[in-house]
């Protein structure tokens, strides 16, 4: 990689620019800042037509701006399979992501911690997941489905879905394992602490942020995961097949509710843990 | 972010040597599963794709075969739309590219002193994650829909005809794609941005560079590793995506894409021989592409 020598050199330099340095991009302007916000601001349209649209006093269609009203909000399980749909893609995203992230992190933790043979091609087996089209892995496993007979449902959702997963969990834990200091785990040795024991009370607890991170992670692309899954859901409906077949006759307003409620939830989840991190490295620079 | 991560080369030269019997229990498990539903799935793809129709069978009934003319009849009928695909993915990744880069830019470098405001932009950008990615395609669909206020505000200054369209165009695809994988372009670029040394950027200008020589000779370069990953984040699922293009989303038969054919050949006309060539070659192209790039932006140990 051309910039790694660079980056390594300066990692423990201050990138603190010089006071005149500094005058300087003061000095050209506004234009990028004004660009960026505009740019959210874009980014936010289709969550802002969303959110406002949950409100609409629709009929089937939810189209046309009709009037405020809250009854979607509190009806929204008297739209035939919508909730349950949602109770599928919450039921699909937990068991799935218990899975990947059990078996994403084992993985992750023997790629930075040992050596063995055929490195070269695991990592490769573990790359090429994440750079195949989902069009591709849904047909790939509703094949194998076929081939073998297995009827298509929650199941096969399921085990599809952990698949996916796995990569991404290899990927966000390792980072952290990478960053983990081995002579924490040495220590916990020193002291008579049995494998296990170490794991659990030394390993398992530093290495938990980068597991939390990869299981939100792994939970967030199984709930929207649209495309994998409709080629392995047989009759079954999750939350996106139930707006994926909804689009060809109308979407009621009903799946704005869930889907503005599930992003209000997630916004809340991320503030949390980004105001929680803040506060952790604000005391971590105290005690130091 | 996610394909600089198995950039394992400094990784091997920590790892101790310790006892490989621990590490194969601990890779046993998920390897196994990779090859179960990732690899076995592929190989039977490999071989639906050359299965032949079953002698006065169902629809939908296939035997083993070893049918060339499958990728033929496949390829005779869908060319079009593998090239369209692949033609707008590669639009919509130069576009997000463009669009993102400057978002990274100030996120990364100029918000470096106010880390409150540099989280929650971040926030912003992948709020979209956060609802629904086929809700955010309708949401477009209605804002460009033929009564929606884009469409009449483009015909009330001419830019439009009085009978033109924006929905179901290879425009609103192409918008569709680039809007929908900005995020993806984003992140990447502002993970190697963020830790991009300003230093450098003084040092071209100390040095009379011009802002637009530093930019390119010092700025690019050292932001390569996330201009590769933010691209081909974006590329390849672009290429894939049939929801964009989809008919009930933001497209029309005439946008139709490669994924479009692959569903409705394996769902609706149970032709899976057909719909397993055609994402055997979608998987090639890409990985062909995929290779060629990475060599060239020297990347090369991105596995």
């Amino acid at each position: 990689m051309t910039s790694a020598v660079p980056a390594k050199a300066f990692e423990q330099a201050s990138f603190e620019p010089s006071p005149a340095s500094r005058r300087r991009f003061r000095m050209r302007g506004i234009g990028l800042p004004i660009y960026t916000v505009l740019a959210l601001l874009f980014l936010l349209i289709p969550i802002a037509y969303t959110f406002v649209f949950s409100f609409n006093d629709s009929g089937k269609l939810n189209i046309a701006w009709q009037g405020f009203t809250l009854e979607k909000w509190l009806t929204v399980c008297n739209t035939q399979g919508l909730c349950e749909a949602f109770g599928n893609s919450i039921l699909v995203g937990v068991i799935a992501t218990v899975i990947a992230t059990a078996l994403g992190t084992l993985i992750a933790i023997a790629l930075v911690r040992y050596r063995f043979r055929a490195r070269s091609a695991i990592s490769l087996l573990l790359f090429l997941p994440m750079a195949t089209p989902e069009v591709v892995l849904g047909a790939g496993l509703a094949a194998q489905f076929l081939t073998i007979g297995a009827e298509k449902g929650l199941v096969t959702i399921i085990l599809a879905h952990t698949m996916f997963c796995i990569s991404f969990v290899v990927v966000t834990v390792k980072a952290r394992v990478a960053s983990l200091d081995p002579a924490l785990e040495e220590a916990g040795r020193d002291l008579y602490g049995s494998p296990t024991q170490v794991f659990w009370r030394i390993t398992f607890p530093l290495l938990l942020p980068g597991i939390a991170a990869a299981a939100l992670l792994s939970f967030a692309l199984s709930f929207d995961d649209f495309i994998i899954t409709n080629f392995n859901s047989g009759a079954v409906d999750t939350f996106p097949k139930f707006i994926y077949i909804a689009a060809a006759r109308g979407i009621p307003a009903q799946v704005n509710v869930i889907a503005s409620a599930v992003f209000l939830l997630a916004i809340v989840i991320v503030v949390v843990a980004q105001v929680s991190r803040a506060a952790r490295a604000k005391r971590l620079a105290r005690q130091s | 972010m996610a394909f600089t991560a198995f950039s394992s080369q400094a990784v091997v030269e920590q790892a101790p040597r310790k006892r490989s019997v621990i590490a194969l229990v601990l890779l046993l498990p998920g390897i196994l599963y990779l090859v179960l539903f990732f690899l076995a799935p592929l190989i039977s793809l490999i071989i639906t794709s050359f299965q032949q129709p079953v002698l006065d069978g169902d629809i939908g009934e296939y035997t083993a075969g070893f049918q060339w003319q499958n990728y033929a009849d496949a390829m005779a009928e869908y060319w079009p739309l593998v090239l369209r695909a692949f033609g707008y993915a590669l639009i919509a990744t130069v576009l997000a590219l463009v669009i993102s880069y400057p978002i990274a830019y100030f996120i990364g470098v100029k918000a470096r002193r106010w880390p409150l405001l540099q989280s929650l932009m971040l926030t912003l950008v992948i709020a979209p994650f956060f609802i629904s990615f086929l809700l955010r395609t309708l949401a477009w669909k209605q804002i460009m829909s033929d009564e929606g206020p884009i469409v009449v505000f483009l015909k009330s200054i001419a830019v439009l005809p009085s009978d033109g369209h924006l929905t179901g165009t290879a425009f609103s695809v192409i918008f569709g794609l680039t809007y929908n994988f900005i995020p993806f372009m984003t992140l990447p670029l502002y993970a190697t941005l963020e830790r991009l040394d300003t230093r450098y950027i003084e040092a071209g200008a100390d040095l009379y560079a011009s802002p637009w020589t530093t930019f390119r000779k010092i700025t690019i370069p050292l932001s390569m590793p996330g201009i590769v990953s933010g691209t081909l984040l974006t590329f390849i699922p672009a290429a894939g995506d049939y929801i964009n293009a989809s008919r009930d989303f933001l497209g029309s038969s005439s946008t139709a894409m490669v994924g479009n054919a692959i569903e409705a050949n394996f769902l609706v006309l149970q032709n899976y021989p057909i719909a397993a060539a055609l994402s055997i070659v979608l998987m090639a192209v890409i990985l062909i592409i995929v290779g060629i790039y990475v060599r060239r932006s020297g990347t090369e140990d991105l596995i």
